[in-house]
């Protein structure tokens, strides 16, 4: 039996092998591996990209202080963006799922429609979830629009759960029962991690605090964003420390939002107050990257 | 048949399961366009598919158009022979191969140029790209690059032979050709097929590919499980339907899970087996819900029970969170959220859901509801505010019902909660209670109202709030459920709203309950305004219909409109009977105040058949008349005499069913 980070290596060493970056994991809060630069920018514009990179994602409302087998306030996705994407794509995925060990003659997969779509970025796909023995574990999207922009070259992303994934290979109810690495369980090393921030996202938030920061972040942005027209150099312009600061402004809506504090009508409303951001900075990219693009 | 047969398989990606019956239709269609359009004879003999190939098949192709004949005129025989070679030359035909032609300026030459068809294979190479990119879907993908095509899912192979060979074309950078693929796991990629042995070659790679044959594997494979046991499926034709398009070869297989789950409601355990892991739920001998399910597999077969395994482990899993919110949620009480729902948005100009449910309160208790009925209707969207909707949207209603029930409401409250939602389709049954029916009504009221209030009235195919939806639900309640509300108080004096209402009404009573559309409006001609009351004109109309006097007299009663109409009569007065001309007319008018007293009894008791009959006792008067006597009379005041007694006629017999406008087979 392959220990979780086993299998984590045999799924890297195999988009490796395809010439895939293998990147790390992004150091600022996301909600989701799609929102990390390495995805949402890099799929704008015409220049090919292929990566793949561990995220740790953060769901403030999905905590469950450790307490349910299956919900995780963070869990951990393989992000894989193909761009633009090979026509054999799907035969590829599927030979991913051999290089894990799992023997799809004797199992069952299913790919069934779900089209995903990120009101906060601008950015939606077509594709499917793709089912396992009745379990989901991959999202499949071919994106088709990011940042409100229309993309240039289709590329697919394919988002494995990793957890549900090595829980499936090993045979296990919960997620905190999977052994990470030889004789350490999920539980060992992130059990206190779920705890904490479920009684921290739940609990102990300051609502006050965190709408101040929301607000000094979205500030933050939105001046960066107004000064790049009149910057002289574009291609020095710091459009991706604007990102950063979107992907706060997201981050601590996400806490606002667990903590109860964000209404449904107020929702739609910060909500369109980060799209705009988003739109805003993959406009920048896209007319910045364009230039050099040109020359190259 | 004579004619070559041809096949075409567009091979793709998964292709949403529910959108590929239509598109099927939609092929079907295109192509036969194609064969008209091109002067083609030929017939669609089947359009199949599964989620990762659609399927046409023709037959009767002929090799290529018909060959037509042009006549083509030259220089006039006056003009000599030099004339003719030149014309000939010119032509490139010879000059033995004129003849002549007369036209009424004189005689000329002419020759019958042949104009060949173009081969079948070359028309179908040139139009079916752009065919197979007409295909409709809902929505729709590129996958090249943003000016490239556009489908469904990507397009990977495509087959296209007519007889036994390939009628070339290149669709997204995919070249036609005679290589299909089979089952992605079990077949081979790359499956040479012909006309003759296509489904046999994509059987032996694991695919059926009719979908008539993967419901009888399903089907089979189902009746084999439980043979030997005393168990049943829950039929469930969408979940079949739905299954049958999602996979190319499939296999059903019999999983278990622990008995201590049916602790929990059985909505619940089938809403989670059937709508999130598309289980089909089984039953034991008692009918209740067994501590089983039928999954089914896109393969052949699972020797080492690890995909039942694996389905068993999911489905733990879900059972676990559904039974964690039922628990969860019993800390609040339903009633205790009503306060929550003022956070919880029903339409931005429409307010929270507090507001709604306050509405629906008072309009259950406009029309006279319980005071039971009144607290369902103040509870009904609580359960909006639980984790288990939350988790499982599709059960609002029911976990208000369940919640309701287990925490002490009265019977009658929990089951008004229960099926507030109901009826969900035409086909659905509406509440079964009195209350469940009142608050049903209110919640599909309430959105008719106030959507048309602020001009959210559905147009054409865009009806965002499902307001057709809530309307001819209200219809079927109103109907089988016997109310008889007013339609006109019921809209609220808004006759957009009363109009949208009678419309459903009019698709209810003729889709649903198969009355002629000349009956319908027959029958809200008469100024019917209570839907229970326009059942009963219905059943009336139709019950009297088919005798001997009924058509005949609507016919009479249509030509009586027409003369009132061409004499631009507009009533009034009453019939001077010293005017009246013995015989015929006077017997007219002796048999309408004969039957007028009778009509007046019966429709006083609502026995609108009866009083449909006496009109119709009339016809051998009603023909007499119009065969003997003439209305036009040449003294003005017996014309009008007879034009009021016509015009009374037909007021007071059209008070049941306006009978001219039944359609008769003379009019």
């Amino acid at each position: 039996m392959d220990s979780f980070q086993e299998i984590l290596f045999k799924l890297k060493k195999y988009w490796g092998d395809r010439g895939v970056v293998l990147q790390e994991p992004y150091d600022v809060e996301v909600g989701a591996g799609t929102m990390c630069p390495e995805t949402f920018l890099r799929v704008l514009g015409p220049k090919p990209y292929r990566v793949a990179y561990v995220q740790p994602s953060r769901r403030p409302a999905d905590g469950r202080y450790g307490e349910n087998p299956n919900r995780l306030y963070k869990h951990q996705q393989l992000q894989v963006i193909l761009k633009p994407s090979p026509d054999d794509i799907v035969e590829q995925y599927l030979a991913s799922l051999e290089a894990v060990g799992i023997d799809l003659r004797k199992h069952d997969i299913k790919f069934e429609e779900d089209n995903w779509e990120s009101p906060t970025l601008g950015a939606w796909g077509i594709g499917w979830q793709v089912m396992l023995d009745g379990l989901e574990i991959t999202q499949f999207t071919y994106f088709q629009q990011c940042g409100g922009l229309d993309l240039e070259v289709v590329p697919v992303e394919l988002t494995y759960g990793l957890e549900r994934l090595a829980a499936f290979l090993q045979g296990k109810e919960s997620v905190y029962e999977i052994e990470w690495a030889p004789g350490v369980s999920y539980a060992d090393v992130r059990l206190a991690d779920e705890v904490q921030f479920s009684v921290y996202n739940f609990e102990l938030a300051d609502v006050a605090a965190l709408w101040k920061l929301f607000e000094l972040y979205e500030a933050e942005c939105r001046r960066l964003l107004d000064a790049y027209p009149g910057y002289a150099d574009k291609g020095r312009f710091p459009v991706l420390a604007a990102y950063d600061l979107v992907l706060k402004c997201s981050h601590l809506f996400n806490l606002l939002d667990a903590r109860g504090a964000i209404s449904v009508t107020e929702r739609v409303a910060v909500i369109a107050r980060v799209r705009r951001l988003a739109v805003g900075v993959a406009k920048l990219w896209a007319d910045q990257s364009s230039p050099v693009e040109v020359a190259a | 048949m004579a004619g070559k047969p041809f096949l075409l398989e567009i091979g793709t990606e998964e292709i949403p399961d529910w959108m590929i019956r239509p598109a099927l239709d939609n092929l079907r269609e295109l192509f036969l366009k194609l064969l008209e359009e091109n002067k083609l004879a030929g017939e669609v003999t089947s359009v199949d598919g599964t989620p990762r190939r659609l399927i046409l098949r023709a037959a009767g192709l002929p090799a290529s158009q018909k060959t037509v004949v042009e006549l083509v005129t030259g220089p006039p025989v006056a003009a000599g022979e030099n004339a003719s070679a030149g014309f000939a030359r010119k032509h490139g035909v010879e000059p033995k191969d004129l003849h002549t032609v007369s036209t009424p300026k004189g005689e000329y030459f002419a020759y019958n140029r042949q104009v060949p068809g173009r081969e079948t294979a070359d028309i179908l190479s040139e139009a079916l790209p752009e065919l197979i990119l007409k295909i409709y879907f809902p929505k729709t993908m590129y996958w090249t690059g943003k000016s490239g095509p556009r489908f469904i899912r990507p397009v990977r192979w495509i087959v296209a032979l007519l007889a036994n060979k390939v009628a070339p074309f290149e669709l997204a950078g995919v070249a036609s050709g005679k290589v299909s693929s089979g089952h992605r796991r079990l077949g081979r990629k790359k499956v040479p097929v012909s006309i003759r042995n296509y489904e046999e070659q994509l059987e032996k790679n694991f695919v059926l590919a009719a979908a008539s044959a993967r419901r009888r594997r399903i089907a089979d494979g189902i009746e084999a499980l439980l043979a030997d046991r005393d168990l049943r499926v829950n039929a469930d034709d969408a979940l079949l339907d739905t299954l049958t398009y999602l996979t190319e070869y499939p296999t059903p297989i019999l999983g278990n899970f622990d008995a201590g789950y049916l602790d929990l409601p059985e909505e619940v355990l089938v809403t989670v087996m059937r709508h999130h892991q598309r289980y089909f739920s089984v039953a034991g001998p008692d009918g209740k819900l067994a501590p089983h399910f039928v999954a089914v597999m896109n393969t052949a077969a699972d020797p080492e029970g690890l995909v039942q395994a694996g389905n068993e482990r999911v489905l733990r899993a879900r059972f676990n969170d559904a039974r964690f919110f039922w628990q969860f949620d019993q800390h609040r009480k339903l009633a205790d959220r009503a306060a929550d729902l003022a956070h919880v948005t029903y339409q931005q100009e429409l307010g929270s859901y507090l507001d709604k449910a306050n509405r629906m309160v008072e309009i259950v208790r406009s029309l006279g509801g319980s005071e039971e009925a009144q607290r369902a209707a103040l509870i009904a969207k609580c359960d909006l505010t639980t984790g288990m909707v939350g988790e499982f949207p599709e059960l609002q209603g029911v976990i208000g019902g369940l919640y309701a029930r287990a925490q002490g409401e009265p019977e009658a409250v929990a089951r008004a909660v229960y099926e507030h939602y109901k009826p969900l389709s035409m086909e659905d049954a509406i509440p079964a209670t009195a209350e469940g029916r009142l608050v049903a009504l209110a919640d599909k009221l309430d959105a008719l109202r106030e959507c048309f209030r602020i001009g959210l009235v559905p147009t054409g195919s865009k009806d965002p709030f499902a307001l057709r939806r809530a309307a001819q639900g209200a219809v079927k309640i109103l109907v089988e459920g016997r109310l008889a509300f007013s339609v006109s108080e019921l809209a609220a004096g808004k006759a957009a709203l009363r109009e949208f209402l009678l419309d459903r009404a009019r698709y209810y009573f003729r889709e649903i309950r198969g009355f002629a559309y000349d009956e319908i409006n027959a029958a809200l001609a008469s100024g019917a305004d209570d839907l229970t009351d326009l059942e009963r004109r219905l059943e009336a109309v139709k019950a009297v219909r088919p005798t001997e006097n009924f058509e005949p007299i609507a016919a009479s009663f249509k030509r009586i409109k027409n003369i009132l109409r061409q004499a631009e009569f507009t009533g009034g007065g009453d019939v001077v009977a010293e005017l009246l001309e013995d015989g015929r007319e006077a017997q007219l008018h002796n048999a309408f105040l004969r039957v007028r007293g009778e009509v007046e009894s019966r429709r006083g008791d609502r026995d609108y058949q009866a009083a449909l009959a006496a009109i119709a006792s009339m016809r051998p008067e009603v023909d007499a008349f119009f065969d003997h006597v003439l209305v036009n009379a040449p003294d003005e005041r017996v014309r009008r005499n007879r034009l009021t007694l016509l015009d009374r006629l037909l007021r007071e017999f059209s008070s049941i069913a306006d009978f001219s406008e039944i359609v008769t087979s003379k009019s």
